[in-house]
């Protein structure tokens, strides 16, 4: 029996990985459906990760070679082209170019990342022609293959990928028409907004959607239009482009299937895993970190969180790990939700991660132990786009804890 | 050199007569506008095998859809599609609509529909328990099942081409005139001489007939409209689900689909265009909302994808299967139940054509189709036995519905071209990301298997290039 499987070897599951070997495991396996370590970094070639990991500016595959090269300095073992068709507590199973696969393990970390959502997951009428391609999919083929997946373009959502992909494709000579954003506000980070699309006058429409698609073989128009408060179309404010290519940048989806089917309790806010401050899930000796609990949108964080869960997975193994009694984490009042969801009472420090629902200014993240108010942060601007967390250290966890914002 | 068939149309029916005609000692062509088959009306439908209630008694479709539901149930094992026998139910939520079940029954019963149970609402609610608490009572048909059109449609062509049936794609037949016993068809492909010519043509198949028969006929594009939940839904309803039928047709359905998709729709709405295909928010809203008459719990926020098809509404509204004058056939109007209908329709009208013909049916004839393997559905043991006959079968490419490199080289060797093909006949890209990983890769494979470059990867028909 293995002592430990990764499932994923992205940014979370090698980070994940070291941080376990660091702690004392050595019988680690990495499985890795793609052909290379890396996951979805080695197709993010701008810069801007690793700004608090390592301080410097790092495109995505240059993020990854650091943890790749740290995994393979320590000798981690690990299988590509495989692809896990189930999980049990104790037991992964993956297909590969050499057969089927059954790796007894004592632990598993659940690294698989996200997904973006299709089209239909929005139901956009009109024809389904060549054109239409999901941010990430076009940026693989630009970035890692080198194709042009269009001329002409309108992206739809304003997540990070979708911002990143409009500066990408006008410096491969394509013009971006607009960006359309059903929500009054960006779904992406500030920094993308101002150095994706003010640098390049590419303009955003806040609160539009798409609303026709033109071009029964190949894209040839797309139709945008205002939304009303409950983001129905207003009828007049229609807004039509002449372009090949309709990209999708509206949400990720953690990829849960396999978690889901071996029975791990999900959140219905974030998708992702209900888990404990060690980052175990529902189930004895799962863990979870990365896009696979919750969307994140800095690779420096994902790290971080896997470390977190890596480090978890080692105790669990050397079986130095307490199952005590635990205390829930409440998400309220602007708050939309907290990784984790449960604390456990001898946890003493933890970090929690949360974002909000809306946007706010000039308001305070409160965090109550019972009714006790035990921490407060001024925040002079909350975005759903930028993750936020609270450091809590040496605090009796002997009631829940509930994260709000709040006007004082 | 003349042919003895010309087929016009590789929809499901055109296939279905080509299937049951390449049992005679003739040759055979079928001739396909688009690039492949299957892309018209066939692609876009409910994938429902009706039990037959519905058609007016002594109708033809009523007599192709008793003979077309017995057929595909007796041929799943000769033909290998994918077809499940889950039984129907239609349910009855007012007194009216109790009248009307009854009036239902009867006819089911005077079409030969076997099998029929009239339910209450508690056996409906113990069969289905996410159906509305409303319902009143339903009929069960047994013998209605699901079925993947695409499967039929290329299990149809293969078996018939593997008796020796060709097909010749992207092939528009422009116009059709008779030198004395041939017919001389120009198409968009060059000229094709024939004894026979069967209209298959679906929407267009008035166009076809009128350019030669006296009798002139209109087909109307009825629009149907359609959302596909994720596989994650599987079994909130395990019969499909029909609510009681109106002059509109059969009405909004909800319903499992052969692969365990949960499916909702169609509306109905006849438009003037026959190449319309899009779908709009009324139409889908409509069809959401409908089908929450059955199923109010139905979770449409796992919608992966929403799509429309056209039926091929003839004037009179039923089937037109006929010779209106000598060698010509038709094989039009096929609507709703034209897809259980088809293998019916294959075996009337290949009766039709032979006896026209005088042909004699071949000594030596391949009964059997095997389907593309199924990996990610093999037992564990068999699955490794594949991918150590063949390590392509253990390269997964379609993460959702676990795809593997070996099925898609296998759909592109039995004629896929496009990702369209690839996913019609191995679903890669039909799961819940709809192609967001897998399209570059299946790609690199067309692109590989059909040695030509990246950008001539279309998504289906011509224009329709991926890259650009």
């Amino acid at each position: 029996m293995r002592e430990l499987v990764v499932i994923g070897g992205g940014a979370a599951g090698l980070a994940a990985a070291v941080s376990a070997y660091d702690s004392g495991i050595r019988d680690i396996l990495i499985v890795e459906r793609g052909t290379e370590l890396g996951g979805i970094l080695n197709q993010c070639i701008h810069n801007g990760f690793g700004l608090h990991t390592f301080k410097e500016e790092l495109t995505g595959p240059e993020y990854a070679s650091r943890f790749i090269k740290e995994a393979e300095e320590r000798g981690i073992e690990h299988v590509l082209g495989a692809m896990v068709i189930d999980i049990k507590p104790h037991c992964v199973t993956y297909v590969c170019p050499s057969g089927v696969v059954m790796e007894e393990t004592k632990a598993i970390i659940l690294t698989m990342g996200c997904r973006e959502r299709p089209r239909g997951a929005l139901n956009i009428p009109g024809y389904r022609p060549a054109g239409i391609f999901s941010a990430g999919t076009a940026q693989r083929l630009v970035n890692i293959e080198g194709y042009d997946v269009g001329k002409r373009i309108v992206i739809l959502g304003s997540g990070d990928i979708g911002l990143i992909m409009a500066r990408r494709l006008t410096l491969e000579g394509a013009k971006v028409l607009a960006v359309a954003e059903i929500m009054p506000y960006s779904g992406g980070l500030k920094r993308n907004i101002v150095q994706c699309l003010n640098d390049y006058s590419i303009p955003l429409y806040l609160s539009h959607t798409v609303v026709d698609i033109k071009g029964k073989e190949r894209v040839e128009g797309v139709t945008i239009a205002a939304v009303d408060e409950n983001r129905k179309p207003i009828k007049g404010s229609e807004i039509e482009f002449e372009c090949d290519t309709l990209l999708l940048s509206v949400g990720l989806l953690p990829e849960n299937e396999l978690s889901s089917k071996a029975g791990v309790a999900l959140s219905p806010v974030t998708n992702g895993p209900v888990v404990n401050d060690k980052l175990e899930t529902s189930l004895d000796g799962i863990f979870a970190a990365g896009n696979v609990l919750h969307v994140h949108d800095l690779v420096d964080y994902v790290s971080e969180e896997a470390a977190i869960a890596g480090r978890n997975a080692a105790e669990y193994i050397k079986g130095s790990f307490v199952e005590g009694e635990r205390v829930a984490v409440k998400a309220i009042n602007g708050v939309r939700y907290t990784i984790p969801q449960y604390i456990s009472k001898e946890a003493g420090s933890v970090t929690i991660r949360f974002r909000v629902s809306g946007v706010f200014e000039n308001k305070y993240i409160v965090v109550r132990k019972g009714d006790d108010v035990i921490k407060r942060i001024k925040k002079r601007i909350l975005t759903p786009g930028e993750m936020e967390k609270v450091e809590l250290s040496s605090v009796d966890f002997n009631d829940d804890i509930t994260l709000e914002v709040s006007n004082g | 050199m003349i042919y003895d068939a010309v087929i016009i149309g590789g929809g499901v029916v055109g296939t279905a007569i080509a299937w049951q005609l390449a049992r005679y000692d003739i040759s055979i062509l079928l001739v396909e506008r688009e690039s492949d088959f299957c892309e018209g009306t066939s692609k876009a439908n409910s994938g429902i095998v009706h039990s037959g209630y519905d058609p007016i008694p002594g109708s033809l479709k009523a007599k192709m859809n008793i003979r077309g539901n017995q057929m595909i149930r007796e041929l799943r094992d000769v033909l290998d599609y994918d077809f499940v026998q889950n039984g129907a139910m239609v349910l009855a939520f007012s007194k009216d609509e109790l009248v009307q079940l009854e009036t239902l029954r009867r006819q089911g019963i005077e079409n030969g529909v076997p099998g029929i149970e009239v339910l209450d609402r508690d056996e409906i609610l113990r069969r289905e328990p996410n159906l509305s608490k409303d319902v009143l009572s339903a009929l069960f048909f047994p013998t209605s099942g699901i079925i993947c059109p695409f499967s039929l449609t290329y299990a149809f062509w293969e078996n018939a081409h593997a008796n020796n049936a060709e097909a010749r794609l992207g092939c528009d037949v422009k116009n059709i005139e008779k030198n004395g016993d041939i017919f001389i068809l120009t198409t968009s492909a060059g000229v094709v001489e024939a004894r026979t010519v069967i209209n298959a043509a679906g929407v267009y198949a008035d166009l076809i007939n009128n350019m030669l028969s006296p009798r002139k006929i209109t087909i109307t594009p009825r629009r149907g409209e359609y959302v596909l939940l994720d596989k994650t839904e599987r079994g909130f309803v395990k019969s499909t689900i029909f609510q009681m039928p109106t002059a509109a047709g059969k009405g909004v359905l909800v319903t499992p689909t052969a692969h365990g998709n949960i499916l909702v729709g169609p509306d109905s709405v006849d438009i003037a265009d026959k190449e319309c295909t899009a779908t709009d928010s009324e139409g889908l809203d409509y069809v959401m909302r409908s089908a929450r008459k059955s199923a109010p719990e139905v979770n449409f926020r796992k919608i992966i994808t929403s799509f429309s098809g056209l039926r091929a509404h003839p004037e009179g509204g039923d089937f037109i299967i006929d010779m209106p004058l000598p060698g010509f056939f038709n094989a039009a109007g096929i609507e709703s139940p034209g897809l259980t209908s088809s293998p019916a329709i294959g075996e009337m009208v290949s009766e039709m054509v032979s006896d026209y013909l005088k042909a004699k049916k071949k000594s030596r004839y391949i009964e059997e189709r095997k389907g593309i393997v199924k990996s990610a559905l093999l037992p564990p043991a068999e699955r490794a036995r594949l991918i150590d006959s063949d390590s392509r079968y253990g390269n997964i490419i379609c993460r959702c519905e676990e795809i593997s490199e070996g099925e898609i080289v296998e759909a592109i060797r039995r004629g896929a071209t496009t990702l369209d093909g690839v996913k019609r006949r191995v679903r890669a890209g039909m799961g819940r990301c709809q192609g967001g990983f897998c399209t570059p890769r299946v790609m690199e494979i067309l692109s590989r298997e059909l040695h030509v470059p990246m950008e001539s990867i279309r998504k289906n028909n011509r224009g329709s290039e991926v890259l650009v």
